[in-house]
């Protein structure tokens, strides 16, 4: 088992990025490379970190990194992993990074193409749970009664269940997973690494701006979406559903938190109404009826 | 050694990607291009051409993919038509602003609505302003031949930009022709292994086509001006070494023909240009003093070039298979631009023929020429912009 303490010191992800403080996605961003070294190559669509990185000649990553149109990461990936091949280059690891908004709306597209055709790279989601680049407008995975700029009496639809979705591309691994979390995060992208085909990890990355809340709560933020099980940390590997630790314990709905105290942290809820809350918490109860499934099966999908 | 095959444009464009030695193909079928990347599968397939074939699911993910591959240090190849071309505009941009060498073939297709398989150069012309180096020719051999000397353009440290290599849908796409496919060791003397300005490589980590402040943003642009402008002098350059080692050559930016007494030029592209020859015979034994500028490459636009014809010649009259919605055809308005700055300025008048696939043979083109001449014997244009053979 990693611990915090073994992690290389090196940092990948330098001094001065232009992050907003508090910013989830770039803790997971300094993971990603405590996890993976410097031997990758990231392709990084429109999103904020394209922001976060700095403006040229200046960057604060110390890996290759191809800036790319934003819903082509998927289509990138696989020119760079086709050239690499070719090259004999394949102890390089490949990283599409991209935003919720660049996979599950305008990029999905390129990448189920690159999904069903087996590409080798690993694609990160994180997911911020708005177009935070352009100022926070809704995405396909801002959740129901989310305040965002586009939806500011709250979003009317469900979030789209993208790892799902990309477990349906019969991939040999998908898994999701939080900041908050840091060495489940850390083993699955190395475990990710280590196997051939395309790997998904979707990564709730909880966003102060967008979502919020006080800067300093990023952490906690992230633990209650786990405790309350509006996030669960789970692998789907060769088709078979897992929950990692703590999700695994949160079955029983005695043991989780209710969804108020993660919804009532943050000012983009601060609309609900008790019968939103209602609805919300009977959703995710639901979710978790069909995890407990999901665990007895052989394929879960 | 060199050896003679009969067949067309399309399976010709295969052949020449695989003389280029292309490391990377990443294409989405579309009619007229479809047999372009069906013949390449095949020759990857059969162990014929050492690269990887990507099947993208779309033409965006197509110039993605290429984008993706070239800045990983291979050289690329893919192809569409029309819609296929409209759809990976964006990436178009992002490739010549990126200075990739990407090479790709454009099987020219009128764009819809209504839909359309039949030629026109709407899909390619839509795309002058992306920063690509255009080819449009007139054969088969000159597909082949032009594909080769594009990646030796495209990866000249001078240029570093993309370049489309255009041709007709069906009028060469589908038809079979006799076509040199040279010897590989001269192909491989002229073209070197692949050449870029920069790589993804992680032992030099570094961040490509970050955000660019106002500071910056302008150079960025002059360079691809100024590559341009480099392409446009080293264009007739390679031609005619090609033309030394190979034997076909294509008169670099501008294929002129029985042009220097001529008191008029047609000024076209691609086959019209080969059917406008035969035209131009016929016209010349009737006395007429006609001659044909094909214009081979559209971006650069051989400005200088069009000059020096303007000053032999008293008039010069485009034959564009495109219009540009509320003016006219391109080549009108670029043969115009170009001579605007003369003293003594030959007239100039524009016909639109061909759209969407109506046949333009030598006949039509002697009928443009007829009345140009009446025109100059007028010493003024009655019409500015003429539809040919419209129906009432
Ligand atoms: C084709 C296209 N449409 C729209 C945009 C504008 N745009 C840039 S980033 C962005 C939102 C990104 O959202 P997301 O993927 O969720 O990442 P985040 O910014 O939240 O990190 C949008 C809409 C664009 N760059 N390209
Ligand atoms: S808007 Fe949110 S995700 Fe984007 S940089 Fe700021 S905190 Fe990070």
């Amino acid at each position: 088992m990693v611990t915090i303490k073994d992690l290389p010191k090196e940092e990948y992800l330098l001094k001065g990025h232009a992050a907003c403080a508090g910013c989830g996605p770039s803790i997971a961003l300094r993971l990603l490379f405590k996890a993976l070294g410097n031997k990758v190559i990231m392709v990084v669509p429109a999103c904020c970190t394209t922001v976060i990185q700095g403006p040229y000649p200046l960057t604060c990553f110390a890996v290759p990194l191809q800036n790319m149109l934003f819903e082509a990461t998927g289509a990138t990936a696989s020119g760079i992993v086709a050239a690499l091949r070719i090259k004999g280059l394949e102890d390089i690891t490949v990283v599409g990074w991209a935003g919720d908004g660049g996979t599950v709306d305008i990029g999905i597209q390129a990448l189920s193409g690159a999904a069903e055709r087996g590409t080798n790279f690993i694609y990160i989601c994180y997911d911020n749970e708005a177009y935070g680049n352009t100022g926070l407008q809704r995405s396909g995975a801002t959740p129901y009664g989310a305040w965002t700029t586009t939806t500011p009496k709250g979003k009317k639809e469900r979030k789209k269940d993208m790892p799902f979705i990309m477990a349906a591309h019969r991939i040999p691994y998908v898994a999701t997973a939080c900041p908050s979390y840091p060495i489940d995060l850390i083993n699955k992208l190395r475990k990710a690494r280590e196997i051939k085909g395309t790997k998904y990890i979707h990564i709730l990355t909880p966003c102060p701006t967008g979502w919020r809340y006080d800067t300093s709560k990023t952490i906690e933020i992230g633990r209650l979406a786990v405790q309350t099980g509006v996030w669960a940390l789970y692998e789907i590997e060769n088709g078979r559903f897992k929950l990692n630790p703590p999700s695994d314990r949160l079955v029983d709905k005695t043991k989780r938190k209710p969804v108020k105290e993660y919804l009532s942290m943050q000012e983009r809820f601060r609309h609900l109404t008790d019968a939103d809350i209602e609805k919300i918490q009977k959703w995710v109860d639901e979710d978790w009826e069909f995890y407990r499934t999901l665990t007895t099966l052989e394929r879960c999908i | 050694m060199a050896q003679i095959v009969i067949d067309t444009a399309n399976h010709i464009a295969g052949y020449a990607a695989k003389a280029a030695r292309v490391k990377v193909v990443a294409a989405y079928p579309i009619t007229p291009q479809t047999t372009v990347v069906e013949k390449i599968a095949e020759f990857v397939e059969n162990g014929e051409m050492d690269a990887e074939y990507i099947r993208v699911e779309s033409e965006h993910s197509a110039m993605a993919a290429c984008i993706g591959a070239a800045a990983a240090g291979v050289r690329t190849f893919t192809a569409t038509s029309a819609h296929g071309l409209a759809l990976m505009h964006e990436a178009l941009h992002w490739a010549s602003g990126a200075r990739l060498p990407i090479v790709m073939v454009v099987v020219n297709r009128a764009m819809g609505a209504p839909w359309s398989i039949w030629p026109d150069f709407s899909d390619s012309l839509s795309q002058r302003d992306t920063g690509w180096i255009q080819f449009y020719c007139a054969d088969n051999q000159e597909v082949f031949d032009t594909i080769i000397q594009a990646y030796r353009l495209c990866e000249d440290e001078r240029v570093f930009l993309p370049a489309m290599v255009c041709l007709e849908g069906f009028i060469l796409s589908h038809t079979y022709m006799p076509v040199k496919i040279h010897d590989q060791e001269e192909i491989d003397a002229f073209l070197p292994p692949y050449k870029s300005g920069w790589t993804l490589d992680v032992n030099n980590p570094l961040t490509h086509a970050n955000l660019v402040s106002p500071d910056w943003y302008m150079e960025f642009r002059y360079m691809i001006q100024e590559a341009m402008e480099n392409a446009k002098r080293l264009i007739p350059e390679i031609d005619k070494e090609y033309g030394k080692r190979f034997g076909f050559q294509y008169g670099g930016l501008i294929e002129k023909y029985r042009c220097e007494d001529a008191e008029l030029v047609i000024c076209t592209m691609g086959t019209m240009g080969a059917e406008a020859k035969i035209a131009v015979d016929n016209l010349r034994r009737e006395g007429l003093k006609v001659g044909v500028a094909r214009v081979r490459v559209f971006r650069p636009f051989p400005v200088e070039e069009i000059r020096k014809l303007a000053e032999q010649t008293r008039m010069i009259t485009t034959i564009d298979r495109h219009i540009s919605f509320g003016m006219e055809g391109f080549l009108a308005t670029e043969v115009k631009a170009s001579i605007y700055h003369m003293k003594n300025k030959p007239l100039v008048a524009g016909f639109i023929a061909g759209l969407g696939g109506r046949d333009v043979t030598f006949k039509t083109i002697e009928s443009i020429a007829k009345k140009s001449m009446k025109w100059l014997e007028k010493g003024r244009v009655e019409k500015e912009t003429e539809w040919v053979d419209l129906k009432e």
